[in-house]
């Protein structure tokens, strides 16, 4: 029963996405008051019935209820209950549906913290936002129904979840990292609205640019638990693969980190407005070709799940229908957009603006290499794959020249600045970088690494401009705390974040160039010596989990000076799929894991074991954190309260002020 | 020239610059950095080049898996039931990897014909095929080989 009265929650829940697609919009158009005030309430309606669907599925899924056909399929009795719970969006048919969830969560945000936008204003965003919707929810009702049944044969033991998702990171990772895909929709919807309106001031870049922030702050959060994932769960020590999926999303992260820069110019000096515009329709595009790439099966990947062509084409065409009906609206609003600003090339819009660039490109090449082997395909050229030294060919000069121009952006001016006063401020700051830079790898390996001097000197020039530049601004005020109080919490923000960019390189380059890693057959009582530990295999043992039998080997791992630690890796075999499973056992530092994990028996007694040692792996983790916490960050500011408080004039004086 | 011209000017010229830069890299990073995939079949009619990055996908042959005893070598032989490759590898293979079941090995052919195996992928769950591999074996079958 319950099932079935969500699946009837789910179609109310359509109803009131088409009656929010249209009605509000049809009233912004005729200026009807009564049609445009009905949108919050559509809004929320149609966030609490996809609720009341998650709902029913999710009793489903605890309650073991195996004549719906996907529980049947993804989970079992024998599995833990916050697994059962999160098993409802470990599947295809789940996930769309908490992909609804999130985006109806989303569009009543807007609805309840917009209420001082203009009417017309909010109608028209909640209006686009819910004819997304009408199309997810199309899409799950019609090729991905979740309430499915298996009657009248109602198996009595579900075939379990893939034990590779049986992780808290399962838990976490879909809906964080759906919170910042969906929530750029709320930047596209603020874009189309704006685009619809004709009133392409500033005002719109001040009202989404909290929503962009915490919508990336999001996405930012998502992917590093993915990739955290991927690292002790994979099993093999990887934490990032260039993999289609991770591309999926960290397209719309690139994409998106120029759209966050981009949307400050045009809320603080009015400038690159159709650019900022055309860069939210292509973020939120981004995120639907995600989507797309995902959930239609057309790629090898850890995250397809069993295909089914016809989503697929759903989906394409829904994507055609978004991407094509708002570059049209685009290109028919668009031009009107004579900005009369200047700004000289040595200024703050111009180091924005190449970080735009960068960013852009960036996202661009990846979304070459990902789609490359799907365009082949289609052509009949052939099968390819394009492998990760492609990506960080690519990619890495690409970040490697914009952290010169980070170092800049803080400290720099907007309209004009000068070369002189840069170098007045930002010599000590360089030469410190420089210094430090070679200093390091001599200091910690004893040899001279090119990528690793590359990186810290990067990396500290980063932080040295920025304590500078946090120096420059509170030395005027009367004392140090005053000059820190003063400055607003967008700018910590930033600083935040670009903090967490640089702690984030850091840890990506050092872990590549210093980690040691070993494959090699060991026995109990053998022991090995890698990067000054010495690992030693004393047992193994059998050990029985709540649904599954493992092996566990149990090694000490010693070194001088420090007391030993012992880690104890698994295979596992797990009961109701009879699949194996690795789990890699992993002593965390804050400047290097140990990380030990079985491979397969060899011979009598003897197991092919994989031994890493990975300096500052932790900081790639650590500084998405920061880069995730300084968007969250930046959203508290109180200019955006002020802001919306009183929407209509605050705008008028953007308008009129930089000019 | 106008400074609203000459600002243009620089951009224009710096986007150019910078994007044929980036282009540049593009082509270079694809250059020996993407490999195609051959059905067991095209390798044993020789269509696949040996000594360069390709991947092969198949099943892997009930009884063909040896391991050595002593090191982390490692041979089996991938079928598309119309003809066999035999791979060669040395490591730890993935959880999913057994006899019977859908593999694709990334690696380049020796002169004898055999895939010297860098990396070799298994499906991660029970339903899942890898697409080429269910190419594969559906083009196999639809050429009259049944397995």
């Amino acid at each position: 029963m319950i099932p079935e009265l969500g699946h009837l929650a789910l179609i109310i829940a359509l109803c009131m996405a088409l009656s929010l697609a249209l009605l509000p919009l049809w009233g912004s158009w005729r200026n009807h008051y009564h049609a445009m005030s009905m949108a919050p309430s559509l809004a929320l309606g149609m966030c609490v019935f996809t609720a009341l669907s998650f709902t029913a599925l999710a009793l489903a899924f605890v309650g073991d209820d195996f004549s719906v056909a996907l529980v049947a399929n993804h989970s079992n009795r024998l599995l833990p209950g916050a697994f059962k719970f999160s098993a409802v969006w470990g599947n295809h048919e789940g996930s769309l549906l908490l992909w609804v969830l999130v985006l109806s969560l989303w569009t009543s945000a807007v609805a309840l913290f917009s209420t001082q936008l203009p009417l017309p204003v909010l109608a028209r965003v909640l209006s686009v936002m819910g004819f997304i919707s009408v199309g997810f929810l199309l899409f799950s009702l019609f090729t991905s129904n979740p309430f499915l049944r298996t009657l009248p044969a109602i198996p009595t033991e579900g075939n379990d979840l893939n034990p590779l998702l049986q992780d808290i990171g399962l838990v976490i990772h879909p809906p964080v990292l759906y919170m910042g895909y969906v929530g750029f929709s709320v930047a596209f919807a603020f874009a189309i609205a704006a685009l619809l309106g004709g009133r392409l001031d500033a005002s719109w870049a001040r009202w989404s640019r909290p929503w962009t922030n915490t919508a990336w702050a999001f996405l930012s959060l998502g992917i590093m638990l993915g990739s955290w994932w991927a690292y002790y769960e994979l099993g093999w020590g990887g934490w990032w693969f260039w993999d289609p999926v991770e591309n999926a999303s960290f397209m719309p992260w690139l994409a998106g980190t120029a759209l966050v820069h981009s949307l400050a110019v045009t809320e603080k000096r009015g400038l690159f407005k159709s650019w900022t515009l055309l860069l939210a329709i292509l973020t939120f595009s981004l995120s639907l070709l995600g989507t797309f790439l995902v959930r239609s099966g057309v790629l090898t990947s850890v995250h397809a799940f069993a295909s089914d062509p016809s989503r697929g084409v759903f989906i394409l065409l829904f994507l055609a229908l978004v991407v094509g009906g708002s570059l049209t609206l685009y290109a028919l609003r668009a031009p009107a957009l004579q900005s009369r600003i200047r700004f000289a090339v040595l200024s703050r819009e111009s180091l924005l603006l190449f970080n735009n660039l960068v960013f852009l490109v960036a996202t661009l090449t990846v979304l070459f290499g990902t789609l490359f082997p799907l365009l082949m395909d289609a052509l009949g050229q052939g099968k390819y794959s394009v492998g990760p030294p492609y990506f960080n060919i690519v990619f890495l000069p690409l970040m490697a020249v914009a952290m010169p121009m980070m170092g800049l952006g803080p400290i720099s001016r907007w309209k004009q600045d000068s070369a002189q006063r840069w170098r007045r401020e930002l010599l000590l700051p360089m030469a410190a970088a420089l210094v430090v830079g070679a200093l390091f790898p001599s200091l910690y390996q004893g040899s001279f690494n090119p990528a690793a001097t590359l990186a810290v000197v990067l990396s500290s020039w980063l932080l040295l401009s920025m304590l500078k530049d946090c120096f420059v601004r509170t030395r005027s005020a009367r004392g140090f705390i005053a000059g820190v109080r003063r400055q607003p919490l967008g700018y910590y923000g930033m600083m935040c974040a670009h903090l967490g960019f640089a702690v984030c390189v850091l840890g990506v380059v050092l872990t590549s160039q210093y980690a040691v890693e070993k494959d090699l057959k060991m026995s109990p009582g053998e022991q090995f010596e890698l990067a000054g530990y010495r690992f030693q295999f004393d047992e193994l043992a059998a050990v029985e989990g709540p649904n599954y039998l493992a092996e566990e080997g149990r090694f000490s791992v010693h070194r001088e000076g420090l007391p030993p630690f012992k880690l104890s890796p698994q295979k596992r075999r797990y009961l109701a799929s009879g699949q194996i499973m690795t789990e890699a056992a992993i002593d965390a530092g804050v400047f290097r894991d140990i990380f030990i994990a079985l491979g397969e028996p060899i011979g009598e007694h003897a197991w092919a074991v994989r031994l890493h040692y990975k300096p500052f792996v932790r900081w790639i983790w650590g500084g998405a954190i920061l880069i995730a916490f300084g968007g969250f960050l930046s959203v508290t500011d109180r200019r955006y309260r002020r802001a919306v408080r009183s929407g209509a004039s605050a705008s008028v004086l953007v308008e009129h002020g930089p000019a | 020239m106008h400074p609203v011209r000459k600002q243009r000017l620089w951009a224009v010229v710096f986007i150019v610059v910078f994007s044929s830069l980036a282009a540049g890299l593009v082509g270079y990073g694809l250059r020996g950095n993407i490999n195609l995939f051959f059905p067991p079949a095209e390798v044993a009619a020789g269509l696949a080049p040996a000594g360069q990055p390709i991947r092969v996908g198949g099943m892997v042959v009930v009884g063909s898996v040896e391991r050595s005893t002593d090191s982390l070598q490692v041979r089996f032989a991938v079928t598309d039931y119309q003809a066999t490759v035999k791979v060669e590898y040395e490591g730890i293979l993935p959880d999913l990897f057994a006899e019977g079941e859908g593999v694709v090995a990334a690696g380049a052919l020796d002169e004898r014909g055999v895939l010297r195996a860098s990396e070799v992928l298994a499906k991660h769950d029970e339903n899942y095929m890898p697409p080429e591999v269910a190419d594969a074996l559906l083009k196999a079958n639809t050429a009259g080989v049944t397995p």
